[in-house]
């Protein structure tokens, strides 16, 4: 008799339903999966040593790279700590400005996820239907920070800026619209960015019964999903698993809710918990998470509109003055200069502060020595042991299923590799 | 009770109290800070900890949040001296050149996050591994996430986790020289790779950029920040 022997099959780094630079080595008897071992690190950047090197507030645009679909999220992370290690407070209106657009983020990247996923599976047209809403979410972002995706807007003491008071426009004359169809695209943009915002919350509970309608009943989609990576709540808490991946399971545990943070703690919201732990579940987890994100802006916007007021601190060691009273005040010119080419000097200690990310816990520690770079920052991304896990959840299932597994753990390997 | 508490959380004082009535004997030091609890374990004991810390009635610590390695060789130290500022300015006064003490027994730690699901509570392990050769048990029969963790701190410090499956390196290239978050590793590495057309294959040479600093690393210890905070219970815990 021969002898049979298992066949190792490499997947990756470069394949479209990897979600980035993932390779996979996967050995199979015939077409199950017998054992998957990722290799990583394609995309590693060393981010947390570069941070060792610059002055604190220069990191921020790094935390934007990271998990390259949920932007705001990571820097609320890194501001997070920073504040905790100076122990500065932030204004109340940039906590809701915080929690506004931590919620657009959470519908960006899930909407993200979604495209892909449904995509990985076979369904195309899931991913034109997503990429219509993310297209107006991504306007918010540049209409608040001038950059579509790596905002760098939230700051140690609060925000960049307050939200402006125009919505972009697009121009009135084109070689590729007509009037009418750039009427059309302007008709949400007459005024302020949250009215703007207000006005896709009106729309968005719409388009995600839309994207139910598509896959949720859909016998294809059931078919590739129920039962496939199915995690036991002891597991998923023994393999750190976080966010909609815990819940998936039936664990009840978001920080927003049990470690409240910015505005959470004063604004209404349910969460979503899974009963099989399947990729199924984790769909279901999901897009109950985009309505509730839904319903979490309705109310912040609601709240900026009646409350203006600072949003960030006033206090010129941390938060740079304003750029009128540096040309005109000689202590504003000097906390400019200092802050600009110095930075400031936490007192020595180490923190850990996690958000709810939309991954799941996205964590800073910092060690501070009291210098003005930080002595060792390290990132916790949600994705890494989401990843490190796959190997225990596609063992059994078919190579058709991996994808399907890949694309139920929500990984993005800006913040895998760091 | 306590009048003035230093974590400024409740959850995290009573988890405080119980560590003192486990721990106290043990070799173990417990530091304070505001939302903050942190658990020094001696080496040697820290599987015994562990296993008490996840399976204890008091603790309950299902999850491994994070675990990671630190280089402590630098700590402390700063490129410019600012005392004597107006004599050695930046350009003349900076000092480059890390003073690393490898064979510190402390340099090396290994820094474990763990979450409490059930108290709702996090508490941080801090572990020193050694210097010269840093050596400390492996976390994964008390937490399996704890597997690539450790695969990364072996990466990126080369601290080695006795009883560790399969301690292969997970984020630097393959065949990948040194461990490159060590603070005696350049920012701008050793190497650096080309495509050559002449042999048509990719060369690695010695690094050719020069490492500059733009910012000098600076210490202040008029610790201008604290207090400016509004003294209320952090959420955190």
């Amino acid at each position: 008799m021969p002898e049979i022997r298992n066949y190792t099959l490499n997947f990756g780094p470069q394949h479209p339903s990897a979600h980035g630079v993932l390779r996979l080595v996967l050995e199979m008897d015939g077409e199950v999966i017998e054992r998957a071992d990722p290799h990583i690190g394609l995309l590693h950047r060393a981010t947390e040593k570069l941070a060792e090197y610059k002055p604190y507030n220069q990191s921020i645009g790094y935390m934007d790279r990271l998990d390259y679909v949920s932007m705001m999220c990571n820097e609320h992370g890194y501001v997070r700590a920073i504040e905790k290690l100076l122990d500065v407070p932030v204004p109340e209106r940039a906590q809701y400005i915080r929690t506004l657009f931590d919620e657009i983020t959470r519908i960006l990247n899930h909407l993200m996820w979604l495209a892909a996923h449904a995509l990985d599976i076979g369904a195309m047209s899931m991913f034109l239907y997503c990429f219509r809403e993310r297209e107006d979410l991504m306007d918010c972002y540049e209409a608040v920070s001038g950059a579509r995706m790596h905002a760098t807007y939230y700051r140690p003491g609060g925000v960049h800026r307050d939200l402006p008071d125009r919505m972009p426009q697009y121009a009135g004359k084109s070689k590729w619209h007509s009037a009418r169809a750039i009427a059309k695209r302007n008709a949400a943009r007459g005024g302020s960015l949250l009215d703007f915002i207000e006005d896709f919350t009106d729309r968005f509970p719409g388009h995600v019964d839309e994207y139910e309608t598509l896959l949720t009943d859909n016998r294809i989609w059931k078919q590739r999903t129920v039962d496939i990576g199915v995690v036991s709540p002891e597991r998923a808490l023994q393999l750190g698993f976080t966010g909609p991946m815990l819940r998936g399971s039936g664990v009840e545990w978001d920080l927003r809710k049990k470690q409240p943070y910015a505005a959470y703690d004063k604004v209404d919201f349910d969460i979503p918990v899974g009963v099989n732990g399947d990729s199924y579940d984790r769909y279901l987890v999901r897009i109950e998470e985009m309505r509730q994100s839904n319903r979490i802006i309705r109310q912040c916007v609601d709240w900026l509109r009646a409350n203006p007021g600072p949003v960030s601190i006033d206090d010129h060691k941390v938060v740079p003055p304003k750029r009128a009273t540096v040309k005109s005040d000689m202590e504003a010119l000097i906390h400019h200069f200092k802050l600009f080419s110095e930075g400031y000097c936490p007192p020595p200690g180490e923190v850990y502060a996690a958000v709810e990310a939309p991954k799941g816990e996205f964590g800073c520690y910092i060690i501070s020595d009291g210098a003005n770079k930080p002595y060792r920052l390290k990132v916790r991304a949600p994705g890494f042991p989401h990843l490190a896990a796959l190997d225990e959840m596609s063992r059994g299932h078919m190579l058709a299923d991996v994808v399907a597994i890949i694309g139920t753990l929500d990984i993005v390997f800006g913040e895998i590799d760091r | 009770m306590a009048t003035h508490s230093l974590t400024r959380n409740a959850r995290l004082d009573a988890l405080a109290v119980s560590i003192r009535e486990h721990f106290a004997d043990q070799g173990c030091e417990l530091i304070e800070a505001p939302g903050e609890l942190t658990l020094v374990v001696p080496a040697e004991r820290l599987l015994d900890v562990a296993l008490t810390l996840r399976d204890h009635q008091d603790f309950r610590f299902e999850q491994l949040i994070d675990l990671c390695g630190v280089d402590y060789a630098a700590y402390g130290q700063s490129e410019w001296e600012t005392d004597e500022a107006s004599f050695t300015g930046f350009g003349r006064g900076v000092d480059r050149d890390l003073d690393v003490e490898s064979e510190d027994p402390e340099r090396f730690a290994v820094a474990v996050h763990l979450l409490s699901v059930a108290f709702n509570r996090r508490l941080r392990l801090r572990v020193y591994a050694g210097g010269d050769r840093p050596m400390v048990d492996s976390l994964i029969p008390v937490w399996a996430a704890a597997n690539w963790f450790e695969r990364e701190a072996f990466d990126l410090y080369g601290i080695l986790f006795k009883g560790h499956p399969d301690l292969r390196r997970i984020l630097t290239d393959y065949g990948f020289v040194g461990h490159p978050f060590r603070k005696d590793f350049p920012l701008i590495g050793q190497v650096e790779m080309r495509y050559d057309p002449e042999q048509a294959r990719v060369v690695y040479e010695p690094v050719s950029i020069e490492p500059r600093v733009l910012v000098p690393r600076v210490i202040r210890s008029d610790s201008r920040y604290v207090g400016t905070g509004v003294d209320k219970e952090t959420g955190d815990a």
